[in-house]
């Protein structure tokens, strides 16, 4: 095999090439039973105890549809301004391999429930469109753990055990028209939209909508044409991409390999690849040299599904605000600008400010922590702002400690830093690591007085009426206490000490 | 002669109920037949003795505690190895599920269990119930007791040659394109298809989901009609179950009277290939129902010609698809998991090993027709077909209330005969497969021996969907008339032939 070519520079790629987008979302349902029967969804349950023979595929088993998966089925298809079909059936979707119970998969094929809707997601202030092919309803595998390998993948592992609790779990999912015309923002527009429909699932209350447990999963297809052609290349699909950080990556990877191997001559391999969060690359995944032919036909074992639409009319009635209004609304009672909601809702961080803001802190402190501090945790540690390891609740907590003069903002950052590590709530970090400001007592005048003798000539220009001077002190007194001082207090305190001195002498 | 073992289950639970005799005596009886008769049968493939003489010790006590039974209660019934029973094996008669013991119970086994009955074992069949004679049966085949030599009929041919070797009262079959009709009628036994959704599904390993339905077998025509109401209607676990009252079978199988009946003759049901003998006891039975009060006309389905062909590519897609399961991952036959092989690799042989010939050749010709680029010429076109076999029943059944067929165009073939040859073997089923296309109701009554070969003759019944009582007021009227013919019912010869020296 030759070595493969160059990754381009993703700005001169841009320049040659337009990318053509197309993603596929499969949500997992928060259904308490599984698409068709009656075991629970729970994760993270012990291995094969959610199982029964339906499930299991036991010869002679056979499926009953839950109501509830259809009927949030169809709230998702509301919400993506879908039509509903009036009638749609199930289909088996044939192949073997050892996490399918019964080797086929019951999905839908030409028949799905949702079809033909669309989607206003905004990047860097432009409005996209994107138009939702169908969204269909279908059943999740189970789940193989490969053993043995140095990977946790298949290749190299001794031998692999299978947990089929996830088996028939409800999932949904989502498909886009081609994506065209994004050019540049492509990876952006991914993952906005990634990004608008997990905010938007989550209003609905349909699924956890958690990435990093799979209930909201992204394959990135992404194809390139010259720039100006019409004709769609070929395209790859990237899989096991778990945050919406990754989308982005993912695509720019991708395009910037892709554009690497048409411009030295190659052809793009249509190909499933899987994303490394590690190395941020792909690799091709199981070789499937043809395309597999699932031989799809009617599921025989369900009758077709008919939702009455009154139903459905009375679901389109009761669905909740779309995330754009709901933003637009909490700006308004938040008295965010424009650019400050933006800095919220892109970044992934509006669920956290409200629920922030009802645990008690102002809308702007709490904005300015999620969308700076957290928010740059987040970025070095590769994880969505969802995954920090600090609750709402307790940025809050923090928050009240400041406003109750026991920090201040810059001891709230070693505090965050303390919370983020695991050494506990914002006020046993407070407590335990001695973070409180001195705000009176003896270490702080000691300290201002000490101070004011080591820097006599500052101390006589403040005298002297130069009060903007008093910040050098201000800094050493803070040096001295390590932070832990309310620095207004010790300007004021230097200022009296400075004055009384002065009507003393 | 032990006497017991030639009553029918009316009978029994007559006896039963007046306290003449016990569920453990007609159980042991049924048994110590089984022992007796199976070296030569082979209807069985597990016979549960230990567990069926418990059933029945329960049935008895708690008719001497006076507890309110049902009419079958304590009576023996078979079960097609089809069909899950808790606890005992379930092998489709196939190696790859040779060793297979399901933790559940299908929903016609738990009905039966409900009612009382005593499960006495499973019975032989076609591998996953594909075939006409029960010679696909990795098990070994059954035999005719008509004639050792020829075949009980399939797929459930070990249900019914159970009935005539009078191992049982009653058995249950399930029928996909004749498996419970083609057999009762070459071994001269009732069987029944119901309406499709008229009895549930849900535990019988499926072959073609959108054919197949669990059904009585039975000696009599009002047996029969006892365990249809025991085992039909609907379960909330069979999505394909129709939720309606099922038909009082019963008292259409006690009614006895055709007037003003109107009976067609389907006219493509005939003619050739279709035995001298067979269509001559057709031709009597027919008179017969005229005879008995019904008007008989001939009608004519100009579609049903196509309904093999069609049956040929919409089953095997089914079965294509619903034998994929058998990887050997999950249970089953496994093979050559030695370390050495991948997990590809152990499905791949567990399945070439654990599958016959005709399960794999319908796994062939069904993954075939679903193939991308073929699918709108065969499965899609098998489709269409079917949808005209719908409308020739609809339109027939504006004429008339039931029709008639033969149920098989020849009486048993000798075993060995046809193994070679599956196209003659799958006309076995030219005349009751129009009926699980279109999912009407069905049924096969024995109307005599062939003049040819003084082997068993059956009439098929056909009725719209949801009128299965239809069925059982011909089968009932024609089984009256036949035995003041006959001076008794039609197996009375074989339990003549044994008595003889």
């Amino acid at each position: 095999m030759s070595p493969a070519p160059a990754l381009l520079d993703f700005d001169r790629a841009m320049a040659l090439f337009d990318p053509a987008l197309g993603l596929e979302v499969h949500v997992e349902l928060n259904t308490r039973s599984k698409m068709f029967c009656g075991c629970s969804t729970e994760f993270g349950a012990e291995p094969n105890s959610q199982t029964c023979p339906v499930c299991l595929g036991l010869p002679g088993s056979l499926p009953v549809l839950n109501r509830r998966a259809v009927e949030s089925a169809i709230r998702i298809g509301l919400a993506l301004n879908c039509s509903i079909a009036s009638q749609c059936r199930f289909a088996r979707k044939n192949y073997f391999y050892p996490d399918m119970p019964k080797d086929f998969q019951t999905s839908q094929y030409d028949e799905p429930i949702c079809h033909d809707g669309r989607v206003t997601v905004e990047v860097e202030g432009r409005q996209i469109v994107i138009e939702i092919e169908r969204a269909h309803m279908e059943e999740d595998a189970g789940k193989l753990v490969h053993v043995g390998g140095s990977t946790g993948r298949i290749q190299g592992a001794d031998h692999s055990l299978l947990d089929y609790n996830r088996a028939g779990v409800p999932l949904v999912e989502i498909v886009t028209k081609p994506i065209l015309g994004a050019g540049a923002q492509a990876p952006q527009v991914a993952r906005a939209y990634v990004a608008y429909l997990r905010d938007l699932l989550r209003a609905l209350g349909v699924s956890d909508v958690r990435m990093e447990q799979g209930s909201l999963r992204c394959d990135a297809n992404v194809s390139l044409m010259p720039r100006g052609a019409t004709e769609l290349g070929t395209r790859t699909e990237t899989k096991n991409v778990n945050s919406l950080r990754s989308i982005e990556r993912a695509l720019r990877y991708e395009i910037r390999r892709q554009a690497g191997l048409l411009v030295a001559g190659g052809r793009v391999k249509q190909e499933t690849r899987h994303w490394h969060e590690d190395s941020g690359t792909t690799s091709p995944g199981r070789s499937k040299e043809q395309a597999e032919d699932y031989r799809y036909f009617p599921e025989p074992d369900l009758a077709p599904v008919a939702p009455d639409p009154e139903w459905v009319e009375r679901l389109r009635l009761e669905l909740p605000e779309a995330p754009p209004q709901r933003a637009a609304w909490l700006r308004a009672e938040w008295g965010f600008t424009e650019a400050e909601m933006r800095d919220v809702t892109g970044g992934g961080a509006l669920d956290l400010v409200v629920r922030t803001v009802a645990a008690g802190a102002a809308p702007a402190a709490a904005r300015k922590w999620w969308t700076t501090e957290l928010a740059r945790w987040a970025n070095s540690a590769g994880v969505e702002l969802e995954a920090v390891p600090m609750t709402a609740e307790q940025v809050a907590e923090v928050q009240a400690l400041i406003d109750q003069g026991v920090i201040n903002d810059r001891l709230a950052r070693r505090v965050f830093e303390a919370v983020l590590a695991g050494q506990g709530d914002p006020a046993a970090v407070v407590r335990d690591l001695g973070l409180a400001v001195l705000s009176d007592g003896s270490a702080l005048r000691q300290a201002v007085q000490r101070a004011i003798a080591d820097q006599p000539e500052v101390a006589q220009r403040i005298r002297q009426g130069k009060v903007q001077a008093v910040g050098a002190l201000i800094g050493q007194v803070m040096r001295d206490l390590r932070g832990r001082g309310d620095a207004a207090a010790i300007r004021q305190l230097i200022l009296d000490e400075l004055t009384s001195g002065q009507e003393a002498g | 002669m032990n006497d017991l073992i030639h009553k029918g289950a009316w009978e029994l639970s007559q006896l039963m109920t007046g306290g003449q005799v016990s569920s453990q005596e007609v159980t042991t009886a049924c048994l110590e037949r089984i022992a007796q008769v199976e070296p030569a049968v082979a209807a069985f493939l597990h016979v549960d003795a230990e567990r069926a003489l418990e059933l029945a010790r329960r049935v008895d006590q708690r008719r001497a505690d006076g507890q309110e039974l049902g009419p079958l209660a304590g009576v023996p019934v078979a079960l097609k190895d089809a069909f899950a029973y808790a606890g005992a094996p379930t092998t489709c008669g196939s190696l790859i599920l040779r060793d297979w013991i399901p933790p559940y119970n299908a929903t016609v086994t738990q009905r039966l269990l409900d009612a009382g009955l005593v499960i006495l074992g499973k019975t032989n069949l076609d591998e996953f119930a594909m075939g006409s004679s029960t010679e696909n049966s990795a098990f070994g085949p059954t035999h005719n007791p008509w004639d050792l030599e020829r075949v009980p009929g399939g797929s459930g041919g070990g249900s019914a040659a159970s009935l005539v070797a009078f191992e049982t009262p009653l058995a249950i079959g399930s029928d996909t394109g004749g498996s419970i009709r083609q057999p009762a009628s070459v071994t001269g036994t009732v069987g029944v298809k119901p309406t499709y959704g008229g009895s549930s599904r849900y535990g019988l390993v499926a072959m073609a989901s959108s054919l197949d339905q669990p059904g009585p077998c039975a000696r009599s025509v009002l047996d029969a009609a006892l365990l249809h109401q025991v085992i039909a209607g609907w379960d909330p676990k069979d999505s394909t179950s129709i939720d309606a009252p099922v038909p009082d079978v019963v008292a259409a199988a006690q009614r006895f009277d055709l007037a003003g009946l109107k009976v067609g003759v389907v006219e493509e049901l005939g003619g050739e290939g279709y035995a001298a003998g067979v269509e001559q006891r057709f031709a009597e039975a027919v008179a017969l129902l005229e005879a008995g009060g019904a008007e008989v006309r001939q009608v004519s389905c100009p579609h049903f010609p196509l309904a093999l062909g069609a049956y040929y590519l919409i089953m095997p897609s089914e079965v294509s698809s619903n034998l994929a399961r058998f990887d050997a991952v999950r249970y089953g036959w496994r093979v050559d998991d030695d370390g050495d092989h991948s997990v590809e690799q152990v499905m791949r042989r567990s399945r070439g090993a654990g599958f016959g010939a005709e399960a794999k050749r319908r796994i062939i010709l069904g993954t075939y027709a679903l193939s991308s680029g073929y699918y709108d010429a065969y499965y899609g076109s098998a489709q269409k077909t079917r949808t005209l076999i719908i409308e020739d029943f609809a339109a027939a059944f504006e004429q008339v209330d039931v029709l008639v067929s033969p149920a098989t165009p020849t009486t048993a073939f000798k075993l060995g005969e046809r193994v070679d040859d599956p196209l003659a073997m799958y006309k076995a089923d030219l005349c009751t497969i129009p009926s699980n296309l279109a999912g009407n109701a069905a049924a096969s009554f024995p109307i005599g021996l062939s003049p040819q070969d003084g082997l068993p003759v059956g009439l098929q019944v056909m009725a719209p969907p949801l009128a299965d009582d239809r069925l059982y007021r011909v089968g009932a009227a024609l089984e009256r008339a036949l035995e003041e013919q006959w001076s008794g019912p039609l197996w009375a010869e074989l339990a003549r032939r044994e008595e003889r020296p």
